[in-house]
């Protein structure tokens, strides 16, 4: 007799760090919860390439979902973070003008700011800007300081909300593909390229391709999808002594603009762009645009000429003709769209998760898990010891970003053991330093010959 | 365990030449190194020539650097591998780390020999998308010969620098079959015969040609190419990012040492001396990049520095400055002259930015001699080294 096995009570489709913190969230209200990814390992998709701040949502539109959704997942990381074993590192931020018509904008900001219930800012002079980044360029002309802007790490935040949620039974799909499915009036049974799934809840979680899911399986979609690549240049770790707040330019109506700023992993990032395509899945570096961050970043920091750019990336926010994010639960239909979350994903993951599943609680009932686990996520970044600090680690493989063979074999075993290449780097950093796999490619090889879905090489026998 | 009378961090021909030396003269010496074999990189090559100054025989790579360590070995240098240095202090004093975790050694003179590396495809700001199959020809030596292991089937190279050849030639271990060589500028880097290897083997080598983006998601598909305002899309498996290689500086970057922005590697006087005389430095950590022969001879004679100063024989006092001008001229090694005879860097080593013919000028106390030079990037240019009665100063005028 074939094996049905009971529905779940939640199926989020897309584990990228808004499905992350959604599985992690439904599993402690009480839910059975099962998440699908399309690709071989999580934050494959927009969740891959961001700046890597938790922002107090200072600049966001006041009254706004994303307002209200930055704001509650700033609290909640705020106080997660330690027992999941999550960095923060309290740079703040600094929102610089450069140009006189910038500092004519600087008291609205503030304004904004306060409004926002962030109301800690601080008006600097050029010359008080000086004082505290020394490195900053002379043709600062003034600033407001925010002191509660963070950096954090953009990985192991989701790795640790998943893990925390397969710790208390969630399930996870890779490499599934939703093909289409259909709500019978009490469940949706959805067609993946791993099997059926039935679940009595539908969460539309899939980042660049949220609204074609919506078109799929509504039949319609209130927004559509057009991605805003953003491209980033990264510095090697001496850079990373010449700023210590994040350094912001005053936004303007489409982006926040080109931020400058350390990471958890100890290096500096100048990006993103802001630039509009209609390719969801392809972001393009393109040289001219990598040689204009660049200058932009010996702009604000001339001490950045002659530092030397370890890696270069790019990623696609999922940008609708919308500002804010499109987060609507369809009546009768047991199915909430999570979408347009453009650009503040990270910080905002765990309030727009609390806020989904306020939604969901007027479709069905759940009662929280009353003892849950809290797994403790490995620590990457530099705010605290690492596994090379440690004895026992079995040597180091990456030498630029003194990874060890300890920390490699962690990534690929476990509930979210890596297969690819990409995902071991979100997971260790591995090839991620200076040399870009000069040193460490051939161990990798060989360490990973039997784990990823296109092997980085083939044997030679 | 008792510190060692020197410590030398890296296990390369300079580090292991180095090492020899020095115990030839009775010290202690320990030589760490983070692979977990001894060697360096002529391990990644497994292919001639190597060897030929050192042990006078004609050796591949790998077997070239086990010669090394063998006879490293034999003289009771201590081999410390899997051990990886953190951080750099005054004393001299290392941070390092292995297998059982973090720990400090000391010794009374540290040599620092760590090498070179090639720039990474970020580090030019190549466009495109990032797809499996894009490897430095260290990694790709790496991968055949230490893993065996075959990344790709049909790769472009990028570069045509000596080491782009060597490249092919791992290719061919493998039956690997590289479809195009691309180089930027106008003629290969690497002299000839040399340059005409890849037309020997069929392979279209593209000149004044660059390389816009690479293609593909999860494998390269292809390249896009231009040459002047012909752009085409070259179709391959993979791409080899070779040669611009520089010194692998990173335990000099985060440290107290002085470093020289135009070689990127530390500053030294011409006993190898750091701005820290407790440190030396040698082999291509000093520039980027001389072959292994010339690593080896180099180590050895920083050795015998690294000897006189532990017997209180390396003259100290005021140093002096050698300064460059003129916009072609990147660099001179040694960055200072102390007084004392006997270097153990002999001569004045310049390299040039662009292919150029021209006139340096040597300014020393006055004195000025000139040198006619032809010159192109990457080549190997030397001068008599100055007396060290003064400060030096060097301009390259470009031939009208």
């Amino acid at each position: 007799m074939p094996h049905t096995p009971a529905p779940f009570d939640i199926i989020i489709i897309g584990a990228g760090v808004i499905g992350c913190a959604l599985a992690r969230r439904f599993t402690l209200d009480g839910a059975k919860t099962l998440i699908l990814e399309r690709a071989p390992d999580i934050l494959d998709g927009a969740s891959k390439g961001n700046s890597a701040i938790l922002h107090t949502g200072f600049d966001a539109p006041p009254g706004s979902r994303e307002q209200a959704c930055i704001a509650a997942g700033y609290a909640e990381y705020l106080s997660i973070h330690a027992s999941l074993g999550l960095p923060l590192i309290r740079s703040g931020a600094l929102v610089i003008a450069w140009t006189e018509a910038e500092e004519s904008l600087l008291p609205a900001l503030m304004d904004q700011s306060r409004a926002n219930g962030v109301d800690d800012i601080e008006p600097l002079t050029a010359t008080q800007t000086r004082a505290i980044e020394p490195q900053l360029a002379t043709t600062a002309r003034a600033s407001f300081r925010v002191p509660r802007e963070y950096l954090i790490d953009p990985w192991s935040a989701p790795h640790a909300y998943l893990l925390q949620a397969l710790a208390n039974g969630a399930q996870l799909r890779r490499n599934c593909t939703v093909t289409g499915g259909a709500f019978d009036g009490s469940h949706w049974h959805l067609d993946t390229t791993t099997g059926p799934a039935t679940g009595r809840i539908v969460i539309n979680a899939a980042g660049n391709h949220g609204d074609l899911i919506d078109l799929m399986l509504l039949g319609a979609k209130d927004f559509t999808i057009r991605p805003r690549k953003g491209q980033f240049i990264v510095y090697d770790k001496p850079a990373a002594a010449l700023a210590s707040h994040i350094l912001l330019p005053v936004p303007n109506k489409i982006t926040k603009g080109i931020v400058v700023c350390r990471t958890a992993f100890g290096n500096l990032l100048v990006g993103p762009t802001a630039e509009d395509q209609d390719d969801r899945d392809t972001a393009t570096l393109v040289p001219e645009t990598l040689r204009a961050l660049q200058t932009r970043g010996e702009q604000i920091l001339p001490a950045l000429a002659g530092q030397e750019i370890t890696a270069i990336y790019a990623g696609l926010r999922p940008a609708t003709e919308f500002k804010d994010y499109q987060i609507r639960a369809h009546a009768g239909r047991s199915y909430i769209t999570v979408g347009g979350i453009r650009s503040t994903g990270l910080s905002s993951a765990l309030g727009t998760a609390q806020h989904v599943a306020a939604l969901a609680q007027s479709f069905a009932q759940t009662t929280p898990l009353p003892a849950p686990i809290t797994p403790q996520t490995s620590n990457i970044s530099e705010s605290a010891p690492r596994d090379w600090q440690c004895p026992g680690h079995d040597g180091i493989i990456c030498h630029c970003e003194l990874v060890t063979r300890r920390e490699i074999a962690a990534a690929l075993t476990g509930p979210l053991s890596v297969q690819s290449l990409a995902g071991l780097k979100r997971r260790t950093r591995v090839t991620m330093g200076r040399c870009q796999g000069f040193y460490c490619a051939a161990a990798l090889a060989t360490l990973t010959r039997d784990h990823f879905a296109t092997p980085m090489a083939t044997p030679n026998d | 365990m008792t510190d060692p009378d020197v410590i030398i961090v890296g296990s390369g021909p300079a580090g292991l030449g180095a090492a020899t030396t020095l115990r030839g003269h009775g010290h202690s010496v320990t030589v760490l190194d983070r692979e977990p074999q001894a060697g360096g990189i002529p391990r990644h090559c497994g292919h001639y020539p190597y060897g030929l100054r050192e042990f006078r025989r004609l050796l591949k790579g790998p077997a070239y650097a086990a010669r090394l360590t063998a006879t490293a070995l034999v003289t009771g240098v201590q081999i410390r591998t899997n051990t990886t240095v953190t951080a750099l202090h005054p004393g001299p004093r290392l941070s390092i780390t292995g297998p059982d975790g973090a720990s400090e050694i000391s010794a009374k003179a540290i040599l620092l020999a760590t090498g070179t590396r090639e720039s990474s495809r970020a580090a030019r700001l190549i466009g495109g998308t990032k797809p499996g199959g894009i490897l430095s020809t260290g990694a790709l030596q790496g991968m055949v010969y230490l893993a065996h292991q075959r990344p790709f089937q049909n790769p472009v190279i990028l570069g045509t620098e000596l080491v782009a050849f060597s490249a092919i030639m791992t290719c061919r271990h493998l039956g690997i079959r590289p479809v195009a060589m691309i180089e930027p500028g106008a003629r290969t880097t690497a002299p000839l015969p040399t340059a005409i290897y890849p037309r020997l083997h069929g392979i279209p080598l593209h000149l004044n040609t660059t390389l816009d983006a690479i293609h593909g998601s999860t494998q390269v598909t292809g390249v896009t190419l231009r040459q002047g305002s012909r752009i085409w899309d070259q179709p391959c498996d993979g791409v080899i990012i070779s040669g611009q290689f520089r010194p692998d500086n990173a335990l000099l970057t985060t440290s107290h040492l002085t470093m020289d922005p135009a070689t990127l590697g530390p500053e030294v006087d011409q006993f190898g001396r750091c701005s820290d005389p407790g440190y030396f430095a040698a082999g291509n950590l000093l520039r980027a990049v001389e072959t292994a022969g010339y690593c080896w001879a180099e180590g050895r004679a920083i050795g015998h520095a690294i000897a006189r100063a532990l017997s209180g024989d390396l003259p100290s006092g005021p140093d002096h400055k050698i300064t460059t001008s003129g916009h072609a001229l990147k660099y001179a090694l040694p960055q200072r002259l102390s007084p004392g005879t006997d270097a153990a860097l002999p001569v004045l080593q310049l390299r040039v930015t662009q292919a150029i013919r021209g006139q340096i000028t040597l300014t020393t106390n006055g004195q000025s001699t000139a040198h006619q030079i032809n010159a192109l990037p990457e080549r190997r240019i030397t001068l008599p080294l100055p007396s060290g009665a003064g400060p030096a100063h060097l301009h390259l005028d470009p031939e009208p």
